[in-house]
């Protein structure tokens, strides 16, 4: 028989795992990665409006920033910008140390919004029988304990079952959203099924204005979370629990470290940040409370603690991208009218480049070498 | 609650059932192959708005109206709008590794937001009325057979519905027999438990992640479709299909994971869905206060099939995990 030679032909295309990207490697591959999410809304922009889309964006521009004009009393447009993405920042950090030990919490928007209904649930029972600065204490504490409750019930499950905790904590967002439109219909007398603004002529358990600009408040407590989220996550002992945990859980047990405890505890902790979320949004920001007035940054917020790797500084540019997009958006979206909804399409786009990114930091694409023969 | 009354809320609640089981047949399609996609919602709403775009340059052409030519129409645009949004997530999550989760969420706020907008503009360019609707074409997806009002109860229980919900249920049937009789349903199977070794039985795991997730992507999206047409009569909504979305999600888990228990499951979460209206006496508190049973009873199986930790019950075991070669 003839002596058949196959000859196998090497893959077009194949992939290798890196060792390690560099910093500057990393951050150019994501520049890249964002430029390219631009053009691409762009286009978009471009076969739907017609529009040139720098003018698009320099609207967007105003829009977060503000004119001059608007920025001279004390709502502050620029302020604003910041406060959204400062609460946009802290649910991000909430739901990092979770995170970081593989517990998939998508639970942070009901987590969140137990944490709003707790605060304005004080807010109507106590609002004038006690002093302001008791009732916001009050408020402050009822919403951290009832967003660790909630968190803490899919964990308490997963640590002794492992019941999946994805979607278990999928479900409890809508669980705690029917609550909140009950908890309205019970106070509501006017029939309409909104409580308005609470406490309007009052002012109970309002966060007060500080330096004449107001949102002062949450953003320092915003900047205080980072600050303990960075230290904690990389310098205490508890922080190192949650990465080895996160790493391995066999690892974990085998040096030691008690893993129910430890998923219990950090998911206390990350449900109880999201109820201090919670308490900022209604003391110092909505003063209402409405089923939807998460406005979803639960979820956006799980998506911006991974495409900034789980780091607390990271995430502090990465949410104010994502705010630049989606309040821009709204803005520039009623001055070339078209619906606001492009905005959540842009924020898409973006985030679908950036954890695309991830892939070309963690592996290496080789293609076939031509002309090279045997 | 009369008699009529009951026939009323069965009609009701096996309308939205087909709504819910064509997403979570879908749904456990592409979990089989283990892969999450958390952006059902997102695939659902594009699925539907695709029909939408369908029937609006269909009766915008000026062909006279024929009502199979539109249910063909709407039916392939929601076909390949939905295979189009499940390849972005297919092409990130399974060629690009990146986390599910993460993706499908992503994919929920692209298809959400660009039904919106998409919505948006057709009710602009239609007089802007608030509602894009296409009457003829709501008429023809729920056309029933020309007996069924002849038949009396029996009719009205079981016949009285537009062709989607009988094919969801086919469907269902098929796909159910498919994943535990056929090899094909074996290998998905083995995919989604453990993907490093059915890759070492010479399985092609992408193809079969591939696949497996496009068309769970297209049933769903059908899914979408289903309620824009026939639920709704061909009226378009913003923002009304991620809660059924979910729901769909909810339901994968209420069936363990079997598309022939979604049959009665997506029948008892309509029921739970639409139930509130029918009970006489009820206030607008309880009957807001029933909207979180679907959830609870969805907890409550979670919590039962894992503290029972049954091997057929589980969900498949590298659900949410990316595979590549050289990680093994």
């Amino acid at each position: 028989m003839a002596d058949i030679k196959i000859k196998q032909k090497e893959p077009l295309i194949h992939i290798t795992k890196r060792d390690d990207v560099s910093f500057a490697k990393s951050i150019i591959i994501h520049l890249i990665g964002i430029a390219v999410a631009l053009v691409l809304s762009s286009l978009l922009i471009i076969s739907v409006t017609g529009e040139n889309p720098l003018k698009l964006f320099k609207a967007m521009y105003e829009g977060v920033i503000g004119t001059p004009a608007a920025n001279m009393g004390i709502n502050k447009k620029y302020m604003e910008s910041i406060h959204i993405g400062a609460i946009l920042l802290c649910i991000s950090l909430a739901v990092t140390p979770a995170f970081k030990m593989k517990f998939w919490n998508i639970g942070a928007e009901g987590q969140v919004l137990m944490g709003c209904l707790a605060s304005a649930y004080c807010m109507l029972e106590f609002g004038g029988m006690v002093d302001n600065t008791v009732l916001l204490i009050i408020m402050l504490l009822a919403s951290i304990l009832v967003g660790a409750i909630w968190a803490v019930i899919p964990a308490i499950c997963k640590a002794l079952w492992n019941t999946n905790e994805t979607l278990f904590t999928l479900m409890m967002n809508y669980v705690a959203m029917t609550l909140v439109s009950y908890f309205i219909m019970i106070k509501d007398r006017s029939g309409r099924s909104d409580l308005g603004i609470l406490n309007e002529r009052t002012g109970y358990g309002y966060l007060p204005d500080l330096f004449g600009m107001n949102y002062i408040f949450n953003i320092l407590i915003v900047a205080g979370v980072v600050v303990f989220m960075f230290i904690y996550l990389k310098y205490s002992k508890q922080g190192y629990e949650i990465s080895v945990v996160g790493e391995s859980e066999n690892t974990a047990r085998y040096i030691g470290i008690n893993v129910k405890k430890v998923i219990i505890r950090t998911v206390a902790i990350s449900g109880a940040i999201c109820g201090l979320v919670g308490f900022m949004i209604v003391a110092g920001d909505k003063h209402s409370i409405k089923p939807d007035i998460v406005g979803g940054q639960g979820f956006t917020a799980i998506m911006v603690s991974w495409m900034a790797k789980f780091n607390p500084i990271i995430m502090i540019p990465v949410s104010l991208l994502i705010v630049f997009l989606s309040v821009g958006s709204k803005f520039a979206t009623s001055a070339f009218k078209v619906d606001n909804s492009i905005g959540d399409i842009l924020t898409a786009i973006v985030i679908f480049s950036i954890i695309a990114c991830e892939f070309f930091t963690r592996y290496k694409v080789n293609f076939r070498k031509f002309g090279k023969e045997d | 609650m009369s008699f009529e009354m009951l026939i009323a809320f069965i009609q009701q609640s096996v309308r939205l059932s087909s709504t819910l089981l064509l997403g979570s047949t879908g749904e456990i399609i592409t979990e089989k192959s283990g892969n999450l996609n958390l952006g059902t919602p997102g695939i659902m709403a594009s699925g539907a708005i695709s029909g939408i775009i369908g029937a609006y340059f269909y009766t915008k052409s000026g062909i006279p109206f024929n009502p199979i030519v539109s249910i063909l129409i709407t039916f392939g645009c929601a076909i390949i709008g939905a295979l189009l949004t499940t390849l972005i997530y297919c092409f990130l999550t399974i060629t690009l590794k990146t986390n599910q989760n993460v993706t499908g969420l992503a994919l929920t706020t692209f298809g959400i937001g660009i039904s919106n907008f998409i919505g948006s503009l057709i009710n602009g360019k239609m007089g802007g009325t608030g509602i894009a609707a296409f009457p003829e074409i709501g008429e023809a997806y729920r056309a029933t057979l020309p007996f069924a009002d002849k038949l009396g109860v029996f009719g009205k229980i079981f016949l009285s519905y537009g062709f989607m919900t009988y094919l969801g249920i086919i469907i269902a049937v098929i796909v159910a027999f498919v994943i535990t009789k056929t090899r094909v349903g074996l290998n998905l199977r083995a995919v989604g438990e453990n993907p490093a070794t059915a890759d070492a039985a010479g399985i092609n795991v992408n193809r079969y992640k591939y696949t497996a997730t496009c068309l769970g992507g297209i049933i769903s999206g059908l899914g979408g479709l289903c309620y824009v047409m026939d639920f709704a009569a061909a009226n378009w909504q913003n923002n009304i299909l991620d809660q059924f979305g979910w729901l769909a999600v909810a339901l994968v888990i209420f069936a363990v994971w079997r598309p022939n228990i979604a049959v009665f499951g997506s029948i008892i979460f309509g029921a739970l869905y639409v139930i509130g209206p029918f009970i006489l006496g009820l206030s607008n508190k309880s009957q807001e206060l029933i909207k979180i049973l679907p959830y609870l009873v969805t907890i409550v199986v979670l919590v039962i099939v894992s503290i029972r930790d049954k091997k057929e019950n589980q969900p498949p075991q590298s659900l949410g995990l990316a595979y590549f070669r050289e990680e093994r």
